[in-house]
């Protein structure tokens, strides 16, 4: 059943894409027909969560490599298509092109930074791990450091990184969940936590493999959707991220040009002085680093077949990134002109110049209403009856003396750029449904691959490595679902009763904590055979070391010392990874070089050829 | 390990470096280097895009995902010419 599901992956792949179009044409239809926009909220979510719940419940196993690595028989094509869904979150999903909007070429530096790294991962460090055989990230410091001291320090870094970084992921399907069902956000967190678990519970990496291939579908289809069709209306072409480039001129035509823009920070203003240029290339930098050192990325590769598919399968993982990476800026561009031209430079003189306004763009009232959109400091607030109506915009702006609207006093939220194209280009209501479903599949995805990644750490480093090496296969597996309840369940708590805040600024400083505590372990303990165990241990404190002091140092609920040199702490890799880098060459240097046994280790590793190196007992 | 397949190791693992100094070169070009210019690069326009926009926005992404694909058959090249390929 296995080998045959295996041979028709494109067949099961292309009925379920056909069987989801036909859902949503079906819903468009019964729209039309009167069917009300919160039911069609709940199908979207309800229906989405079912089908993966469906595949996660086909994929249960129990055998410890299946629930490790997927059994390793996942083909690089579509090991690449799972990669892209769990390396693309709520942020990607959501905020990356609010994010474009705002800031303009300086945000592309998250444009290349979580693209670029992948080049590293294919050269340095993926094949190398498949070719050991890894079940976790830390599973090769162990055996490459002799010991568990290295694996528990690497167990450490992982922890760290990982658990901010999900904690981003269980708010985001919580707030998606919220909205499109319409129940509150503590509650909401809580079935976001049930879609995440569905998926991953009982079949582990082979559940969630073959349910994040599902996601990807699902995420790609919605960011194509409403982006495609908004081309067509203003361009005549739906090929939206070539014919952005008219946009971006007519953007920049009308900063010049237009009374009401006047004093804008041009769209594509590059890096305005030294500080802002290094800022901009060190983000960059950690990026890409961390995008090489993050485990639930890096544990992707362990599931092909073989090291050679593992190569080629960063390249497909990129490639299927690529395709929503490349539209996000045409989302930015698309949106922005449509506010330079339609709604900036409005009159504001009377109640009905400020309701033709309202008229011509009935996205502000909606998302005004959810108090994301505001004008002359004025929001709505629809939950306390504080609406977006024209006399309380006048009212605001009178206030002001504003007559005019002009650039400084029209506010948007970023992540509102793409849940509200739908409306911009006047889509039906089931095109926002799609988009949430989306939104809801980045996350889930995201979420559930961070979550093994530290269930796994645990049950399988922590428990059987360290704990009780000789506990039997069922023990195992019970364990690591114990502790992936646990840890989801730990999550979803902190979130829905503590005030955690600016969580998307800590899911940035995950990247620089893993670049600087494993970067350097994993690479130089390939490419360096006389790397030691003293010099590895040394640069994964002192590289994580650094990068945490940094964050606290500068970071205002700790020490909020002014920044060095005026790098922004998203950057703190920039001290770290160099730092950790010295620390392992120096203290190698210094320390016994690594036995004939462990150089032969090392040998071995650097041939593709042969089997895995680590065995597992049965 | 011989003698003879130890020296066929070093010689695979020589040429493995080679290639991964080039395809970091070609990284390090697209991330970093290019981007350097983009203040004279966006005066040079294509399609609307100036260009400088258009390397960080889709042309350093287009190479890398290139970039990959041609590393990877050509590690296959070094790899089948040692004897070191998976069947």
């Amino acid at each position: 059943m296995k080998t045959s599901f295996l041979d028709n992956l494109g067949k099961v792949y292309g009925i379920y894409t056909g069987g989801f179009l036909g859902f949503v044409i079906i819903l468009a239809i019964l729209e039309q027909m009167g069917l009300p926009d919160k039911m069609i909220g709940y199908a979207f979510v309800f229906m989405t969560i079912a089908v993966y719940a469906t595949i996660g419940f086909i994929s249960r196993t129990a055998q410890v490599s299946e629930y490790y690595v997927a059994g390793r028989v996942v083909p690089g094509f579509y090991n690449g298509m799972a990669t892209g869904a769990d390396w693309m979150s709520a942020a990607s999903f959501i905020a990356m092109a609010g994010g474009i909007y705002a800031a303009g070429y300086n945000y592309l530096a998250f444009v290349v930074g979580w693209t670029g790294g992948y080049v590293l991962v294919a050269v340095l460090i993926a094949p190398y791990l498949r070719k050991f055989g890894a079940y976790t990230v830390p599973d090769f410091l162990g055996a490459r450091y002799g010991g568990n001291f290295a694996r528990f320090i690497g167990i450490v870094i992982l922890f760290s990184c990982s658990f901010t970084y999900i904690l981003g992921q269980i708010k985001g399907t919580g707030e998606i969940a919220s909205r499109f069902l319409d129940i509150p956000f503590e509650v909401a967190v809580f079935v976001g936590l049930a879609g995440i678990l569905v998926c991953s519970m009982l079949g582990g990496m082979r559940a969630v493999t073959w349910t994040q291939v599902a996601q990807y579908i699902v995420l790609i289809t919605a960011y194509f959707v409403p982006v495609v069709i908004l081309s067509a209306q203003k361009t005549g072409i739906p090929i939206p991220q070539l014919m952005y480039g008219q946009v971006l001129q007519d953007i920049a035509n009308l900063e010049q040009t237009k009374p009401a823009l006047a004093g804008v920070k041009p769209f594509m203003a590059t890096p305005k002085d030294a500080t802002e240029a290094f800022n901009f290339f060190a983000l960059v930098f950690c990026l890409m680093i961390g995008t090489a050192s993050l485990p639930h990325v890096l544990m992707r590769f362990f599931t092909t077949p073989s090291v050679k598919e593992a190569r080629k399968s960063v390249g497909w993982a990129l490639l299927f990134i690529f395709m929503l990476y490349f539209t996000a800026p045409a989302y930015a561009a698309f949106a922005k002109l449509e506010v330079y031209q339609n709604v900036l430079g409005s009159s504001l003189a009377t109640v009905e110049a400020v309701q033709a306004m309202l008229d011509t763009n009935s996205w502000i009232v909606s998302f005004g209403n959810l108090g994301r959109i505001s004008i002359c400091g004025f929001t709505g607030n629809k939950s306390a009856d504080v609406l977006m109506t024209a006399q309380a915009i006048f009212a605001a702006c009178q206030a002001g003396g504003i007559t005019e609207l002009v650039h400084t006093a029209f506010t948007i939220q970023t992540d509102v750029i793409v849940i509200a194209t739908p409306e911009i280009a006047g889509l039906p209501y089931v095109v926002a449904g799609l988009v949430a479903a989306g939104g809801l599949a980045a996350a889930l995805s995201t979420a559930d691959g961070l979550l093994l990644a530290i269930a796994n750490a645990l049950s399988h480093d922590v428990y059987y490595r360290m704990i009780d090496p000789e506990a039997s296969t069922h023990r195992r597996l019970v364990v690591s679902r114990i502790l992936l309840v646990v840890v989801a369940v730990m999550g979803a708590t902190m979130i829905a009763f503590f005030e955690l805040g600016n969580i998307l600024a800590l899911v940035s400083y995950a990247f620089s904590l893993a670049a600087g505590g494993l970067f350097p372990a994993l690479v130089m303990g390939v490419w360096w055979t006389r790397t030691s165990k003293q010099g590895a241990i040394a640069g994964m404190i002192a590289g994580f070391g650094v990068t945490l002091f940094y964050i606290l140092w500068t970071h205002k609920l700790g020490f909020a010392q002014p920044e060095l040199w005026g790098v922004k702490n998203i950057s703190a890799g920039i001290f770290g990874i160099p730092v950790a880098f010295i620390a392992t060459y120096v203290v190698s240097m210094m320390t016994p070089a690594p036995s004939a046994e462990m150089q032969a280790f090392v040998r071995e590793l650097r041939i593709p050829s042969g089997k895995n190196m680590m065995e597992e007992k049965v | 390990m011989s003698d003879v397949s130890q020296d066929k190791a070093v010689a695979h693992w020589a040429k493995t470096k080679n290639l991964m100094w080039i395809t970091l070169a070609v990284w390090a070009v697209f991330s970093f280097l290019i981007h350097f210019f983009v203040d004279a690069l966006n005066s040079i326009v294509i399609f609307g895009f100036p260009l400088g926009w258009y390397m960080a926005a889709q042309g350093s992404l287009i190479v890398f995902v290139v970039l990959i694909f041609w590393f990877s058959s050509t590690q296959n090249d070094i790899d089948a010419e040692f004897g070191f390929d998976e069947d």
